[in-house]
């Protein structure tokens, strides 16, 4: 059967089927759960390479499940914002399978590879969903899946980070449904199309938008609600840190942009996205120099995600088409980029069992292909030509200028600046003699070359900035400057 | 006032002394209820609207299978952040998270 013959309606719920059966076949014969759960992430990502292809021959699609009225249905919807997400997830998702196998290898843990699928399957889920209850019953899944990934190995730092996590992500959803529980009552409606036609001005409205966003920015660690995020993504294990930081935080960013364009941004309540995008700018700044204070890789790390994550907040106040594809982009190299970085402090720590940033001339001349992975994934942090990280800048750059906000585009420079600085306080030792240190456990070369295939990605993805901004644009309504 | 708007303000009330003892209290078994009447007091909300007045309609079943879905969830959640502050309790003896450590 060629693709052109395949039909979304087939392709995307096996993206959410695929993952969970993968979880339950896992978590029923353990002794094959690392082969089951590699072969249903490739699996994953291999569909969304398919649903890419039809999509951007046929357009946007429309899955209802079940013959259901529209109204009640569980529908799917897939556009060029869901294809991203999708793609990230197929992507970044298969190789920190990869990398997990390896790293696992010496400790086993049972139930890893069923959460690992389980967190997948949700991500895709959200990604799709096209009915704002069904977004919490994805949102909570995917919550918890998080945190039992985050205690997949257990000590008193995993332990007390788990538990502030969990408890940011459950008042997060649950401001969620409050929110959702407004919406329901003034439209009678969950699907988000219908919605969208429906939406009004009007304090219910407002009250409705302001619980959605905040419980969402809760989850998305959007500053000053990044709390619970540098000790969550930095005591976990290395893969775990890596989807957290590339996937998770983006699902809950991702909706927060679905939700403003589906359905708020019509209203067009300039003031709201004012405050969004001043948020983003002080997120930057304090996230990126908190980077710079930190003493260990991983939470430098870290607070450089909180610091992107400002970026993703500045589409809302630009609101062109250039602005978005910016934001698009930024979403889409900070995935790749910081899933890389996690990957290598992973490596660094696995090989000498500390990450401090001081010790890390010892290590680094033992490790080549990590460091270098390290660096190339930094260019795209950093926002150096020709990395994606480049294109999303420059996008948004140059959104800010043609609309003459001066302040915005000189705040997302500066955060440029101070992204080099903290790299380059990592790369600087690599440079300076120092002992060499014991190898604790050995890197193999999977773990080395996933990081490497996943920093090279993140540069690739810069050289084709045309073709995937039109596969990630495919119906996606921008609206003009406000 | 009517009983649908009564029950609609007790829902809101709960998820404010919800929200303030999540804040105010340090004890984690304390926070891990507070989210639970949270919860609480988003579901009875969303029952209360499904009552529809001055109509012969049944209430709305949408808002109480959401509510339903709503309750597995919150009860899944509940039991999770138990086990978890079980473990941390036996590791470390302690009921607080110590706002230093990170």
């Amino acid at each position: 059967m060629s693709i052109t013959e395949l039909d979304a309606t087939d392709l995307a719920p096996l993206l959410v089927l695929a993952p969970i059966l993968g979880a339950a076949v896992a978590l029923i014969f353990r002794r094959m759960a690392t082969t089951v759960s590699l072969l249903t992430t490739a699996l994953s990502a291999l569909l969304v390479v398919a649903l890419s292809c039809v999509i951007s021959q046929n357009g946007a699609a429309n899955i209802v499940a079940g013959g259901w009225p529209k109204a009640f249905a569980i529908s799917l919807y897939v556009d060029g914002l869901t294809l991203l997400m999708l793609a990230i997830t197929g992507i970044v998702g298969f190789f920190v399978a990869l990398y997990a196998k390896d790293y696992f290898s010496k400790t086993p843990n049972e139930t890893f590879w069923s959460v690992y699928l389980l967190l997948l399957a949700a991500i895709n889920a959200l990604a799709l969903s096209r009915d704002i209850f069904n977004i919490y019953v994805t949102l909570e899944c995917l919550g918890l899946a998080s945190v039992a990934l985050v205690v997949s190995e257990q000590n008193e730092k995993t332990l007390s980070s788990a538990l502030r996590y969990l408890m940011a992500a459950l008042v997060g959803s649950m401001l969620y449904l409050f929110g959702v529980a407004f919406l329901y009552h003034n439209y009678g409606t969950l699907n988000i199309d219908l919605l969208s036609n429906a939406i009004t001005h009007g304090p219910v409205t407002y009250t409705a938008m302001a619980l959605m966003v905040s419980g969402l920015m809760i989850k998305a660690a959007i500053f000053p609600l990044h709390f619970w995020l540098p000790a969550a993504h930095s005591s976990a294990p290395a893969p775990v840190s890596a989807i957290l930081s590339a996937l998770v935080v983006k699902a809950s960013a991702y909706l927060i942009i679905r939700l403003w364009l589906d359905l708020f941004s019509p209203l067009s309540v300039p003031m709201f996205a004012e405050l969004l995008s001043l948020i983003g700018m002080v997120a930057i700044i304090w996230g990126s120099i908190q980077a710079l204070l930190q003493t260990r890789l991983k939470l430098l790390i870290a607070y450089s995600t909180v610091a992107q994550l400002g970026y993703l907040m500045q589409g809302f106040v630009l609101a062109s088409e250039t602005a978005w594809q910016g934001v698009i982009y930024i979403a889409l190299s900070h995935a790749l980029a910081k899933s890389a970085m996690f990957l290598a402090a992973g490596n660094i720590r696995h090989y000498s069992g500390d990450d401090r940033i001081g010790n890390l001339n010892e290590v680094i001349r033992k490790l080549p292909i990590t460091m270098t992975a390290f660096a190339i994934a930094s260019m795209s942090i950093m926002g150096l030509p020709p990395s994606s990280g480049f294109i999303g800048k420059w996008l948004l750059l140059e959104a800010a200028l043609t609309e003459g906000r001066i302040f915005q585009a000189v705040v997302m420079a500066i955060g440029g600046i101070l992204a080099s600085a903290y790299i380059f306080k990592v790369i600087g030792h690599a440079f300076t003699p120092g002992e060499t240190a014991q190898s604790q456990q050995r890197v193999t070369p999977i773990m080395s070359w996933t990081t490497m295939a996943l920093a090279l990605l993140s540069i690739l993805a810069g050289f084709s900035a045309n073709e995937l901004l039109a596969l990630f644009s495919v119906a996606m309504n921008f609206p003009g400057a406000a | 006032m009517s009983s649908t708007q009564f029950f609609a303000f007790v829902g809101v009330a709960l998820v404010c002394i919800a929200m303030h003892s999540l804040i105010a209290r340090a004890h984690l078994l304390r926070k891990i209820l507070a989210i639970n009447i949270m919860s609480s007091g988003v579901f009875l909300f969303l029952v209360a609207l499904a009552w529809r007045e001055q109509t012969d309609l049944p209430p709305d079943p949408i808002c109480h299978a959401m509510v339903l879905t709503g309750i597995v969830v919150a009860v899944s959640a509940t039991a999770f952040a138990l086990g978890l502050l079980i473990k941390f309790n036996t590791l470390t003896g302690a009921t607080q998270l110590n706002d230093a450590q990170q």
